[in-house]
C-alpha cells in the first residue's frame, strides 16, 4: 500500500531521518482509500454523545459529541484550558484516578459503555493506551520499562525478550537501545524517551493509544520523528491525539476536532466541541467561525 | 468490529484479588498504628485509676518520694522534673538557637559541612553516655570547682546533661523555621539599608518566631521525658527526700519510674508502690501531650498572623 | 544640615555616614562572634565528651579490648566484666524491632499516600503518629511491660529479646512512618501515572514501581532511626533487660530470642552505677564502643543514602 520509492518530498531536505520516508506518499494514498471507501464506513472505535465532565462541582466540559474511526489519526485542537486533555483522559478513564473528577453521558468503546459499573478500568487501559506531555519512564532498565506491561499481564518471562525488542521496533527506538537495553531509561535523550514511553505503550498491544501532547517537550527533529512514527502506527492502531500546535494536527492527523472554551460570569471555563471534520475541511473550510478564528490565528 | 461485552473487559481474577487485598493489608497497618495509642492509653488508665482511687491523700504530702513506705509525694518529683528541665532549657536554648542562627544566616557553606553533620553527631550520643559523661567530668571536674558542698549526685550537673541532649533538638527544628523564611525578607531589608545583624533580629527572628516557639516547646517536652540522664546523674530514682537545692540529688518523674520498673518482681512493701510506676506514667503521658498541643497550638496562632 | 544642598554635599554625606558605618558596627561583629560561640560551645563539649570516654575508658580500652568484647557482664571484679552480651542483645533487639516496625511503618505509609491522601482517616493517622513521637520513651517501657511482657507472654516468653524488640519498634513506629511518607511523596506522580496507564492495578502500581522507586530513602531513614533505637536503655530496663546478671546457659539463636537479655546501653548504667574507678572505666569504654557502633551505623546509613539518591 505504501511506496517508499517514490517520495520525493522537498520538505524534508536537510532532514535524515531513520524511519523510511513515506508520510506525503503514504498520506495521499490514504485519502484516495478514504474517498474510494466513503468517509463514513471505517469503523467506529468510540461514539460519544453528550459527555459532561466534571471536577466536583466545576463543569470543565461540556455536551461532547463526536466519533472516533479505526485506523486513523484523530486530534484534537483549540486553545489552552479548553479541556481537550481532560476529554482524552475520560477515553481511558485516567480521570478516576483524580479525587472527585466524574464523568456524565455517553461513551461507547466498541459499543459498549465505557463508564458502565461492570467494566473494569483496569482492563480498559490496557486496550487503550496512553503516552503522556513529559516523557515518564520509570526508574528502571529499557528492557524492564517496556516489559513491565506485558509481565503483569501474565506474558510468560520466555516470550518477553520478544515482546519487548518488537515493541522496540514498532516504535523505531530499537536499533538505537538494542546493545543497552540494560542501562537506565534516564540516560536516553528527551526524544527517545518519549519513544520508549510509546513502545511501553503498545507492548501491552492496546487497540488504541492516546497521546496528550506528546512533543509539546520536545525539539523540533525530536518532533518529526515521533511525527512519522505516529503515520506508521496508525495503520496497527487508532490514535486520538491532543495538540495545542494546529500545523501538527494539519500534518499528521485524518479527522480534527476543535475545542473552545466558554468564560462564564463568574470566571468558571468550560470547555465545548466546536466542530469535528475531516482535517483539509476544518484547515481549509471550517464551518464555524470560531474555529476560522483559531485557524487563521485572530484568536489563541 | 463485533461489539464488546462487559465481560471481555476483565481483569485476571488474580490480580484483582491481590488488589484487593492489598487495600486491606495497608488499611490494617494504619489502624495497627492507632492501636498502639489505644494500647499506651488502656495500659497506664487503669493502674493509674487503682493507684488514684485507693491513696490517700496524706500520703500524697509527705517529705518525700519514698514509694516503698507509703509515702507518695508528688510535688517533690515534680519540682524536681522541672528544676532540671529549666536547667536543661537555661543550657539548650541559647545554644540551640544560635546555632540555628548561625547555621541559616551566617554559616558559610564549607563551615556548615562541618557544623551540621557534628550536631547530628551530638543527637545520636545516647542518653546513657551523657549520664555517665555528667558523673564523670560535669560533677567532678567542673562543678566541684565552683561549689564546694555539691553532692556527687546533682540535678544541676543532670541539668546541663539533659540541656547538652537537647541542643541539637532545638536546633533542627530551628534551623528549619529560619529557612522558611522567604529570602524575599531578607532582601527587601537589606535593600532598605539594613545590616546584617539588625536584619536577622528585626526582620527573620520575628518571621520564624512560630517555629521557634515549637522548638523550645518540644525541647522542655524531651526534657522532661529524659529518664536515663537523670537516673544516672541526679540519683534519688528509689527515695527522695523534698529538696530544692540543685546542689543535692533529687528522682524526677521518669527516674522513679525507671526505679520502680527495675524490680517489679521484687517489690516489697506497700502494695501501691507498682501502681505509682502506672499513674507517673499517666502524669508524664498528659504532660508530654499537653505540651505537644500547646506547642502545635501556639504554631497554628502565630501562622495566622502572618 | 539644610535640606536644599547641592549635589556634591549629597555625595559628600553619602559617603561620610557610608564610611562611619563600616568602621562602628561593632554590634554586627559582636553579635556574630556570640552566635559561634555559642555554636562552638556544643561542639566543643561534644568533643569533651569524646575525649573523657576515651581518657576514661582507656585502661580498658588498651589494655583488655578483646576481653572486654568477649566476656559477659556480671562478674565480681571489674576487670572481668565485659560486653559481649550487651552487643548481642542490641543487636539481637535492633533486628526485631525492623522486623516489626518497617512493615507496619511502610505500609500505614503506603495507605496514607496511596490511598487514603486527604482523607479525615488520614488526618486522623497523622495527628496520632506526630502525637507518638512525642511520647517518652520510658511510656513505651510502661507499654512493653503491660503488653508484650505479661499480657502477650505466651508469645513472648516474658521478660525477653521479642518483647524488647516489640516496644522498641512501638517506640521507632512514628519515625518509620514520618521517613516512609516522605519518601513516596518523592515519587514523581508521572511514574504513577505511566503504571495505570499500561493497564497496572493499583496494588501493581504500588508494589512495582512507587515502592521500588523510593525503597532506598525508607531504608537508610530506617536504619538512621534504629541507630537512635540502639542507644535508647529506659524501656528496656522496664522490660526487664538483665542488669545484675545474666546467663544464656545452653540455648541457641532463636531460643536467645525467648530467653532473658541485656543491652549495650543497660549494661552501661549498670558499670554507671557500681562505685569505684574500675567500674568507671568500664562505663566509660562501653560508651565508647557504643558510639563508635552508632557512628559506624549512621556513617553506612548517610554513605548509601547519597550514593542511592534519586535524582528524578
Amino acid at each position: 500500500m505504501v511506496n517508499i520509492e517514490e517520495s520525493n518530498d522537498k520538505s524534508l531536505v536537510g532532514h535524515t531521518p531513520k524511519v523510511p520516508v513515506a508520510r506525503a506518499a503514504m498520506r495521499s494514498q490514504d485519502h484516495a482509500e478514504a474517498r474510494d471507501l466513503g468517509q463514513e464506513k471505517a469503523a467506529k472505535v468510540f461514539e460519544i454523545n453528550g459527555l459532561h465532565a466534571y471536577y466536583g462541582d466545576f463543569c470543565a466540559l461540556r455536551d461532547v459529541q463526536l466519533d472516533v474511526h479505526q485506523s486513523e489519526v484523530t486530534a484534537f485542537i483549540g486553545p489552552s484550558g479548553c479541556g481537550k486533555s481532560t476529554f482524552l483522559r475520560c477515553f481511558n478513564r485516567m480521570n478516576d484516578l483524580i479525587e472527585g473528577a466524574r464523568v456524565d453521558g455517553e461513551m461507547r468503546y466498541h459499543g459498549l459503555d465505557l463508564y458502565d459499573q461492570n467494566i473494569d478500568a483496569v482492563e480498559v487501559r490496557r486496550r487503550i493506551g496512553m503516552v503522556f506531555q513529559k516523557p515518564n519512564p520509570f526508574p528502571k532498565s529499557i528492557y524492564d520499562n517496556v516489559a513491565f506491561g506485558p509481565r503483569i499481564g501474565g506474558v510468560k518471562k520466555s516470550e518477553l525478550d520478544n515482546v519487548v525488542e518488537k515493541s522496540l521496533r514498532r516504535a523505531a527506538l530499537w536499533d538505537e537501545v538494542k546493545d543497552r537495553l540494560g542501562d537506565s531509561a534516564y540516560g536516553l535523550s528527551g526524544g527517545q524517551q518519549q519513544r520508549l514511553c510509546i513502545a511501553r505503550a503498545i507492548a501491552v498491544e492496546p487497540d488504541v493509544v492516546l497521546m496528550d501532547e506528546p512533543c509539546s517537550a520536545l525539539d523540533p527533529i525530536a518532533t518529526a520523528r515521533i511525527e512519522e512514527l505516529i503515520a506508521e502506527l496508525k495503520t496497527q492502531y487508532t490514535i486520538v491525539i491532543v495538540t495545542h500546535n494546529m500545523q501538527q494536527a494539519a500534518r499528521i492527523s485524518d479527522r480534527t476536532a476543535f475545542f473552545s472554551v466558554e468564560v462564564s460570569d463568574s470566571g468558571r471555563r468550560t470547555g465545548q466541541l466546536v466542530e469535528i471534520d475531516r482535517t483539509e475541511q476544518i484547515f481549509t473550510n471550517p464551518e464555524d467561525p470560531r474555529t476560522e478564528a483559531y485557524i487563521t490565528g485572530r484568536v489563541g | 468490529m463485533t461489539p464488546l461485552n462487559a465481560e471481555d473487559l476483565r481483569t485476571a481474577p488474580g490480580r484483582r484479588a491481590r488488589s484487593a487485598g492489598a487495600r486491606w493489608l495497608f488499611l490494617f497497618a494504619s489502624i495497627a498504628t492507632i492501636g498502639v495509642s489505644c494500647l499506651i492509653v488502656w495500659t497506664i488508665a487503669s493502674e493509674a485509676w487503682t493507684f488514684a482511687s485507693q491513696v490517700e491523700g496524706s500520703q500524697l504530702q509527705t517529705i518525700g518520694w519514698f514509694p516503698r513506705r507509703g509515702m507518695f509525694d508528688l510535688s517533690t518529683l515534680l519540682v524536681n522534673s522541672a528544676q532540671i528541665s529549666v536547667v536543661a532549657m537555661l543550657v539548650a536554648v541559647p545554644s540551640g538557637l544560635a546555632a540555628a542562627v548561625y547555621l541559616s544566616e551566617y554559616a558559610h557553606p564549607k563551615t556548615r559541612r562541618v557544623i551540621k553533620p557534628t550536631l547530628e553527631l551530638l543527637a545520636s550520643v545516647p542518653s546513657v553516655v551523657l549520664g555517665v559523661f555528667a558523673i564523670s567530668f560535669i560533677t567532678p571536674a567542673v562543678l566541684s570547682r565552683f561549689f564546694e558542698d555539691i553532692n556527687f549526685f546533682n540535678k544541676l550537673a543532670a541539668g546541663i546533661a539533659v540541656g547538652l541532649l537537647v541542643i541539637p533538638l532545638i536546633a533542627s527544628i530551628s534551623e528549619d523555621a529560619l529557612r522558611a523564611v522567604p529570602m524575599a525578607l531578607r532582601e527587601a531589608a537589606s535593600g532598605l539599608g539594613a545590616r546584617k545583624v539588625t536584619t536577622t533580629l528585626r526582620v527573620v527572628l520575628p518571621a520564624a518566631v512560630s517555629g521557634l516557639m515549637a522548638a523550645i516547646i518540644v525541647g522542655f517536652s524531651r526534657a522532661i521525658g529524659e529518664t536515663m540522664v537523670v537516673t544516672i546523674a541526679s540519683g534519688g530514682g528509689d527515695t527522695s527526700l523534698f529538696d530544692l537545692s540543685l546542689q543535692e540529688s533529687g528522682g524526677t518523674i521518669t527516674s522513679a519510674m525507671a526505679a520502680l520498673g527495675f524490680g517489679t518482681d521484687q517489690v516489697a512493701g506497700n502494695d501501691l508502690a507498682f501502681q505509682s510506676l502506672y499513674f507517673l506514667g499517666a502524669l508524664l503521658f498528659l504532660i508530654t501531650l499537653g505540651l505537644n498541643f500547646i506547642g502545635n497550638a501556639v504554631v497554628r496562632r502565630m501562622q495566622e498572623r502572618y | 544640615m539644610s535640606l536644599l544642598s547641592n549635589p556634591a554635599q549629597i555625595a559628600q554625606r553619602a559617603t561620610d555616614s557610608l564610611q562611619l558605618k563600616r568602621r562602628n558596627d561593632v554590634w554586627g561583629t559582636t553579635f556574630k562572634v556570640c552566635l559561634f560561640a555559642l555554636t562552638a560551645f556544643a561542639i566543643l563539649f561534644l568533643a569533651v565528651l569524646i575525649g573523657v570516654m576515651v581518657v576514661d575508658g582507656w585502661p580498658v580500652l588498651s589494655n583488655r579490648l578483646s576481653v572486654f568484647l568477649s566476656q559477659g557482664f556480671s562478674q565480681r571484679s571489674a576487670g572481668d566484666a565485659g560486653v559481649w552480651q550487651g552487643i548481642i542483645g542490641s543487636l539481637q533487639i535492633a533486628l526485631t524491632t525492623a522486623i516489626f516496625a518497617v512493615p507496619i511503618g511502610v505500609a500505614t505509609a503506603v495507605y496514607l499516600v496511596e490511598y487514603a491522601e486527604g482523607s479525615r482517616f488520614a488526618r486522623v493517622v497523622e495527628l496520632n503518629i506526630r502525637n507518638l513521637a512525642g511520647v517518652p520513651s520510658i511510656v513505651y517501657g510502661l507499654l512493653g511491660l503491660t503488653v508484650f511482657v505479661k499480657t502477650l507472654s505466651g508469645l513472648t516468653q516474658g521478660k525477653t529479646v521479642l518483647a524488647g524488640g516489640m516496644t522498641l519498634a512501638a517506640m521507632v513506629l512514628p519515625i518509620v512512618v514520618i521517613t516512609s511518607v516522605e519518601a513516596l511523596k518523592a515519587v514523581p506522580s508521572g511514574i504513577r501515572e505511566a503504571a495505570y496507564g499500561v493497564g497496572a492495578t493499583k496494588w501493581e502500581v504500588v508494589a512495582h514501581q512507587v515502592l521500588p522507586a523510593s525503597m532506598s530513602t525508607i531504608l537508610t531513614g530506617t536504619v538512621l532511626s534504629l541507630a537512635r533505637a540502639l542507644g535508647e536503655a529506659a524501656p528496656l530496663i522496664l522490660v526487664g533487660a538483665a542488669t545484675g546478671f545474666l546467663s544464656f546457659g545452653d540455648a541457641n539463636f532463636m531460643e536467645t530470642f525467648t530467653g532473658p537479655f541485656t543491652a549495650l546501653p543497660v549494661l552501661i548504667f549498670n558499670f554507671a552505677r557500681q562505685p569505684g574507678e574500675d567500674w568507671s572505666a568500664n562505663a566509660a569504654a562501653a560508651s565508647v564502643i557504643i558510639l563508635v557502633l552508632i557512628l559506624m551505623i549512621n556513617g553506612t546509613a548517610i554513605y548509601w543514602r547519597n550514593r542511592l539518591e534519586k535524582k528524578w
